[in-house]
């Protein structure tokens, strides 16, 4: 039933994240109660092969936007040490507009992610983690820190950790506003105490990373929902959502539905479905929908005609021309000036671009003034296509993705709302001949 | 360019800064979270130390030079941590620093308001500091707290599902010296549906078994 892209709604017995909404204690007997650390060694016992294994059958894909197989990426690791140590460094830089899941872990069901750490890390043969938060989120810091010193205090991390005989530190690291460390190798740089700027790859951090030293950096959400995987199987995992998409997902729908919230629901639930069980319908009703940004700010935004029927999925949503990204579903009404909605995101681009390649720090600047002009139609029609110009000047021409995702809003805007901007265009020109 | 991200003039710096025994502590057990020889590391957590420390909440330059000795490294290269990322301020800002999101995802729910509302009851434009040095607002980028939108940052703390009343309730018990409820305006815990959660009900201490709210569920 799931294969065909229409999932029953996801049982409660079947949600990793089952504190998500803290109404329960965070700390590690609330943990405990809702099935954390239950038989942790036993899991280490069964080898880093099998859990590598598990995590490719259950087919996750990294939950931070880009998607990639997590027990692939673990694979990269090298399985000796040539001397040098190797790290598991989370990503916990949450700051994709839109994008609120990691924060609910962190401080709802912050074992989850300790207990993922030390998986993971074994399963990586890495004797350290550092967890990389953001500086703004100091109340989310401070329960995963006194998560933390119950784990210690308990043996389940720490010398022999869970008495597996593996010794695990985990420990972490609060940045201090700054968008591109998000992206794994400025997030390395960043935990270096340097600029948050990221390298050129290769060398890929599986190779050298933080310190030089072999490094995965993954999201708390895939991180988290490891040690539930690994108890209950790939295969349980990857019962969920289509081929090539598979488990369940946290979504955080936000902006004009009646009721914005953060749930886990399989993967490949339609758009529509997701909003009216779970929002309570876009303010208005359906037909009151304009557009959603399906994956967080950075991927393109769909029309309401693509979003009848489309499935939140990375391939569903990479089809008809966006992405699944961190899975935050930015919602607007026919009332939304849609022109602004998106010049404010060029806004945003230009004020996190860490201005190491000339085309996103020249590019973000200029995109962020023609889409200003844009809002009051103040331009020619021909500047329409200009823009496009630029988007693709910088589009795949910068060492990371920031100019990627600066570019793809407005080609967004272009593809779908190009008559509303004409006409503001002709309206505006139109009153000043006048 | 906001001015707290330039060093704030010369008559505003002071001449030395140093550590608090008690700080001097936490720096090191900060310091020896990272591997030896990578000291490094610890500059970005020093520097917020620093700026705890500090009258006004910001980072003065020579404590940039205090922890370029401390750790070791070269005095730019502080510069350049404490310039690059926004959290650091280096200039003095209001006793209550309040940072507004202006995203989209606030926008779309009336983030205008709330920095409207920010205007008119402190009478300051973003950026300013009120007279007192009371308060200090600027605009922000998101904050990652989107299904609570709008929202905003005092301080340390998240107030979100603002309206332009409940920005200004919190307004007037910070006038008042007062610490206002944090998280949520409106009534709900976290990040479920305003009306209570549809789904872990039986997690959120609703009573009802996973099943029948399941049960309940009608087709959308």
């Amino acid at each position: 039933m799931q294969a065909k892209g229409t999932p029953d709604m996801l049982q409660d017995k079947d949600r990793i994240f089952t504190n998500l909404y803290g109404f329960q204690d965070f700390g590690l007997k609330g943990a405990q109660s809702r099935g954390n650390w239950d038989g942790t060694k036993g899991l280490i016992e069964k080898g880093r092969d099998w859990i590598i294994d598990e995590m490719k059958s259950s087919g996750m894909r990294g939950r931070g936007g880009a998607g990639f197989p997590t027990g692939l990426k673990w694979s990269f690791m090298p399985k000796e040490s040539d001397g040098r140590p190797s790290y598991l460094v989370v990503n916990a830089d949450e700051g994709e507009p839109g994008t609120c899941k990691d924060r609910e872990i962190m401080r709802n069901d912050p074992h989850t992610l300790i207990e993922g750490c030390l998986l993971a890390s074994f399963a990586m043969n890495a004797h350290a983690a550092y967890i990389y938060i953001r500086g703004e989120f100091y109340h989310e810091a401070s329960n995963l820190q006194i998560a933390i010193d119950q784990a210690y205090e308990a043996g389940l991390v720490g010398k022999n950790a869970c008495g597996s005989g593996w010794d695990f530190d985990i420990y972490l690291h609060l940045g201090a506003g700054a968008y591109i460390c998000g992206e794994e190798t400025a997030l390395i740089e960043s935990l270096e105490g340097k600029k948050g700027q990221p390298r050129l790859k290769p060398p890929f951090p599986a190779n050298a990373g933080l310190y030089g030293c072999p490094t995965t950096v993954n999201n708390v959400e895939s991180i988290a929902a490891v040690p539930t995987i690994l108890r209950r199987g790939g295969s349980w995992f990857s019962s969920f959502g289509r081929e090539n998409n598979h488990g369940t997902k946290l979504f955080a729908i936000s902006g004009h539905v009646e009721k914005p919230c953060t749930v886990e629901e399989a993967m490949s639930i339609p758009l529509r479905e997701l909003i009216e069980k779970h929002c309570g319908g876009v303010r208005g009703g359906w037909d009151n929908l304009l557009a959603v940004i399906p994956g967080g700010s950075s991927v393109p935004l769909m029309p309401k005609d693509v979003c009848d029927d489309v499935l939140m999925d990375f391939d569903g949503l990479r089809e008809v021309g966006s992405g699944l990204g961190t899975a935050a579903v930015i919602v607007m009404d026919k009332s939304t000036d849609i022109v602004y909605a998106i010049a404010r995101l060029s806004e945003f681009y230009k004020h996190e671009s860490c201005g190491q390649c000339t085309p996103c720090r020249e590019g973000t600047g200029w995109m962020m003034r023609m889409m200003t002009r844009m809002v009051r139609g103040e331009a020619t029609l021909d500047e329409i296509d200009l823009l496009w110009d630029v988007t693709k000047q910088v589009e795949g021409h910068t060492i990371c993705a920031l100019g990627d995702a600066a570019a793809w809003p407005i080609q967004g805007l272009i593809r779908h709302f190009r008559p509303e901007m004409e006409r503001r265009i002709k309206e505006y020109r139109a009153r000043i001949a006048a | 360019m906001s001015h707290l991200r330039r060093p704030a003039p010369k008559e505003l710096q002071p001449v030395s800064f140093a550590f608090t025994p008690e700080n001097l502590e936490k720096a090191k057990k900060i310091i020896a979270k990272y591997p030896e020889g990578r000291q490094q590391s610890a500059v970005m957590p020093l520097l917020d130390l620093a700026q705890r420390q500090t009258e006004g909440n910001w980072v003065p330059t020579v404590a940039m030079d205090y922890l370029a000795d401390m750790l070791d490294m070269p005095a730019i290269r502080v510069y350049e941590v404490a310039t690059f990322y926004t959290m650091y301020n280096l200039a003095p800002v209001g006793k209550n620093f309040i940072q507004v999101c202006t995203t989209t995802p606030c926008w779309l729910r009336g983030s205008a308001d709330v920095v409207e509302t920010c205007k008119k009851e402190l009478g300051i434009g973003v950026g300013e500091t009120t007279e007192d040095g009371q308060f200090t607002m600027i605009e922000v980028e998101c904050l990652g707290a989107c299904v609570n939108a709008p929202m905003m940052q005092i301080n340390d703390d998240y107030y979100e599902d603002l309206t332009a009343d409940t920005t200004k309730a919190i307004l007037d018990a910070l006038k008042k010296g007062e610490k206002p409820k944090t998280g949520p305006q409106s009534g709900r815990k976290g990040c479920e549906p305003i009306d209570g959660p549809k789904v872990l009900k039986a997690f959120c201490g609703c009573g009802a078994a996973p099943q029948d709210a399941d049960a309940s569920e009608g087709d959308a």
